[in-house]
């Protein structure tokens, strides 16, 4: 198993995500001799998950079963630790792909943050592509490090622990796309510029309030960036279930209560329908993209 | 990553036989390069030559004649100098005689040579209204002017982002409407990557199909699933991709998915029906595009079949003796074409029936229900699969089937929201118009069939239908 390869078997060594069912899921570091309680009761790594068909049903110590699946980088997004707000999939996607990323792309991010954004990228650029990204937070920046060599990820990867805007992304010259997600991104618009291909390249800059958004915008237009274009995408999820719906009684031709047959009184209606939630994620961030064309 | 720069300089040069994006503002056209063709565009003619051997991303201008100058810096000075502008739109009346340049002598303008940004200017001058108009409107006039007037375009290099745009933009209808962002979702949820096998069947003229194989890189496998007679790859050319993309990319008929889930089909049965095919000739059509898609595949994969054709398109020879070698020829090239196609059929059949893709992606006009539920018995268990509809009923159809059939978890029926922004100092808010809606996606997970269909004594993944009480609705 890696990040950017499926795997068929469970190997030790593998970061395997149990599903518990109903968007309830974790993830697991296999390790021969390892234990994981879940509420369904404990799953041993060696006996339960090591040699088993990834997407098979694995039962728990108390009868109860679960499924683990191979990760991938959504599936991460889901499930990492969070050391700091992350980037959910439907901006993920918008961003790879109106940054045109593909298998050899070469890509500067700040900052790595909880890293869910860099599974995302990683996977889409390799085997050929390499990833800069720069996270000013330490200890943030060593754990993204951790994480990606433990996904099998680390060698398309390099992590700098700096400042973006004060120092930039480390390279010039060799980025086919920049992905800016900082307090004040506008600062760092001269370091994105400079780290692109002199051939030309694509930026993209998220970020949650709108003044961000005119300052990044000026600073892309007084470095000469094109194309600027500002979106928000939002994820709108339905739940598929059935309804039943009353029937009225429009009583008989006489005028009389319903026709007399119980059936009549209450009858319903059944359909499937989609239901939008209640509630669901009315902002994320701003995403503004832009193109730098050739000098 | 080391290239020299050469290498890196041929990658980014627009060469003859390139397939290229034209641009113009927001609108973009997908051509091929060749010499001496006339491109319309934007209701404007010209000729592409001249963009050989420049850089991708360059600005040509269409000079007289159709051709195109490039334009090395874009200079976007503004055109007035003078700064009057007025203060709101109190003085200014919709007469219809601000102007005072007559549609002719625009015409006479241009037919003088001049330029579009020369033309602006003029019309500006013109104009007893100008001067009276806000800053802000009168940086709208101009820019509503230079659209008219002015002719940049850019030579792109196609991608999945400009070519979903122009699609979506230009033809929606021959991509069932599928939005760029919901295509963006689908290539992220998919999990597609270089490495993977991918089976993906689309009846947006090849354009998911193109973008999968972008993202793949040319690692990995894609089996293109088609329906009649055979695969269409109009958009998927319009990508350019390098010949060897196309050694990846495979092709299987649904007409052969039953036969082969049976594990009846028969190689001497597809000989016959192919040589039917091409003898019977009733349904022209899908024979016609069988022929084409074998060109095609041929000019990709087999380089002696090449050359025959390029021999029997050789100078007539009006000759007997010599029809008759032509007539052999012909049978014979036919003869390896088919061998060829029975060739790609079955190495189409031998990655499908390991039963272990990596993913599947459907966008399709036909129902998605018996597509989805028969091309998953080809993936793996563990894997994700992605299916497009325009419209949200059938994939609530899906849904329902794939929860009773098992084999699928995580199932969700979505759709995105795709909202643009006018940003400007004082100015900013959503732009006035955006797309109703991008069709809708069910996604999931693919795992280990139930053989014995017990639904175990935990929980029904699905919440009971929650039935809505009957008072709620009285109320």
């Amino acid at each position: 198993m890696s990040f950017v390869e499926y795997g068929d078997v469970i190997q030790e060594g593998d970061t395997a995500i149990v599903f518990l069912g109903h968007d309830s899921m974790f993830p697991v570091k296999v390790q021969r001799g390892g234990q994981t309680q879940t509420r369904y009761g404990a799953l041993r790594h060696s006996a339960d998950l090591i040699g088993k068909h990834y997407g098979s049903k694995v039962t728990c110590s108390k009868g109860g079963w679960v499924y683990v699946l191979h990760p991938t980088p959504e599936l991460w997004t889901l499930n990492l630790p969070h050391r700091t707000q992350i980037l959910y999939a439907t901006d993920i996607a918008t961003i790879t792909m109106m940054l045109e990323l593909k298998p050899g792309s070469v890509v500067c991010e700040s900052g790595t943050g909880s890293g869910s954004l860099s599974h995302a990228i990683l996977r889409t650029i390799a085997p050929t592509g390499h990833l800069y990204t720069v996270e000013f937070h330490q200890q943030r920046a060593e754990k993204a490090m951790e994480e990606f060599r433990e996904h099998k990820v680390g060698h398309l990867v390099t992590v700098l622990n700096q400042d973006v805007c004060r120092e930039g992304f480390g390279v010039t010259g060799v980025a086919d796309a920049v992905f800016l997600d900082i307090p004040s991104p506008w600062e760092a618009i001269g370091h994105a510029k400079a780290a692109i291909k002199k051939q030309g390249g694509r930026v993209c800059s998220f970020s949650p309030c709108i003044e961000q958004v005119q300052r990044t915008c000026q600073a892309l237009a007084e470095h000469g960036f094109g194309e600027v274009s500002t979106l928000e995408v939002l994820l709108r999820l339905y739940d598929v279930r059935s309804v039943t719906l009353p029937l009225p009684d429009f009583g008989d031709e006489a005028g009389g209560p319903g026709g007399g047959a119980p059936s009549a009184q209450n009858a319903t209606m059944t359909c499937k329908t989609a239901v939008a939630p209640k509630e669901m994620a009315g902002h994320t961030g701003y995403l503004t993209f832009a193109t730098k064309s050739l000098v | 990553m080391e290239e020299n720069g050469e290498a890196v300089n041929a990658q980014w040069t627009i060469k003859e036989g390139d397939h290229v994006v034209l641009k113009r503002e927001d609108v973009f056209k997908a051509v091929q390069v060749q010499k001496k063709r006339k491109i319309i565009f934007e209701k404007q003619w010209f000729f592409l030559d001249n963009a050989i051997g420049e850089l991708y991303g360059t600005n040509f201008e269409v000079a007289s004649g159709g051709t195109l100058q490039p334009r090395k810096v874009k200079h976007e000075e503004n055109p007035q100098e003078t700064k009057e502008a007025g203060m709101d739109n109190r003085n200014i009346v919709d007469d219809g005689r601000s102007q005072k340049l007559t549609r002719d002598d625009i015409e006479t303008l241009k037919e003088q040579g001049l330029k579009g940004k020369e033309i602006v200017q003029q019309l500006i001058e013109n104009s007893t209204t100008f001067r009276d108009k806000t800053e802000f409107a009168q940086e709208k006039y101009i820019k509503k002017k230079k659209k008219k007037y002015e002719s940049d375009i850019t030579v792109l290099k196609p991608s999945t982002r400009i070519l979903a745009l122009m699609y979506h933009g230009r033809e929606p209808g021959k991509i069932c409407h599928l939005r760029y962002d919901t295509l963006a979702q689908m290539l992220t949820l998919g999990n597609i990557h270089a490495g993977s096998k991918v089976i993906v069947f689309d009846t947006c003229a090849g354009l998911v199909l193109g973008a999968v194989m972008e993202r793949m890189g040319g690692y990995g496998s894609v089996i293109q699933m088609y329906p009649g007679g055979g695969p269409v790859r109009a958009a998927t050319d319009s990508f350019g991709f390098p010949a060897h993309f196309y050694q990846t990319l495979h092709e299987f008929p649904l007409a052969k998915v039953n036969a082969l889930l049976a594990g009846a089909l028969s190689l001497e049965s597809e000989e016959k029906s192919g040589l039917e095919d091409s003898s019977t000739g009733a349904r022209e059509l899908p024979q016609k595009t069988v022929s084409e898609a074998v060109e095609r595949e041929a000019e990709h994969s087999s380089p002696d079949v090449e050359a025959i054709v390029v021999t029997s398109e050789g100078p007539e020879d009006k000759s007997k003796a010599e029809r008759e070698n032509q007539r052999e020829l012909r049978v014979q090239e036919k003869k390896i074409k088919l061998e060829e196609k029975r060739k790609r059929l079955l190495a189409a059949a031998s990655l499908l029936e390991g039963r272990n893709a990596d993913g599947l992606i459907i966008a399709s006009r036909f129902h998605p229900c018996p597509v989805v539920l028969s091309l998953l018995k080809f993936v793996a268990p563990s894997r994700p699969f992605v299916i497009y509809c325009q419209y949200k009923e059938p994939l609530i159809e899906c849904y329902t089937k794939l929860r009773e059939q098992g084999g699928a978890i995580s199932l969700r029926l979505s759709e995105t929201w795709l909202r643009h922004y006018q940003i400007l100092p004082n100015r900013t808010h959503p732009k006035l118009l955006m797309s109703g809606g991008g069709g809708y996606l069910l996604s999931g997970t693919t795992v280990v069939m139930d053989t014995a269909k017990s639904l175990g004594p935990q929980r029904v993944e699905e919440p009971a239908p929650k039935r809505q009480k009957l008072e709620e609705a009285n109320v």
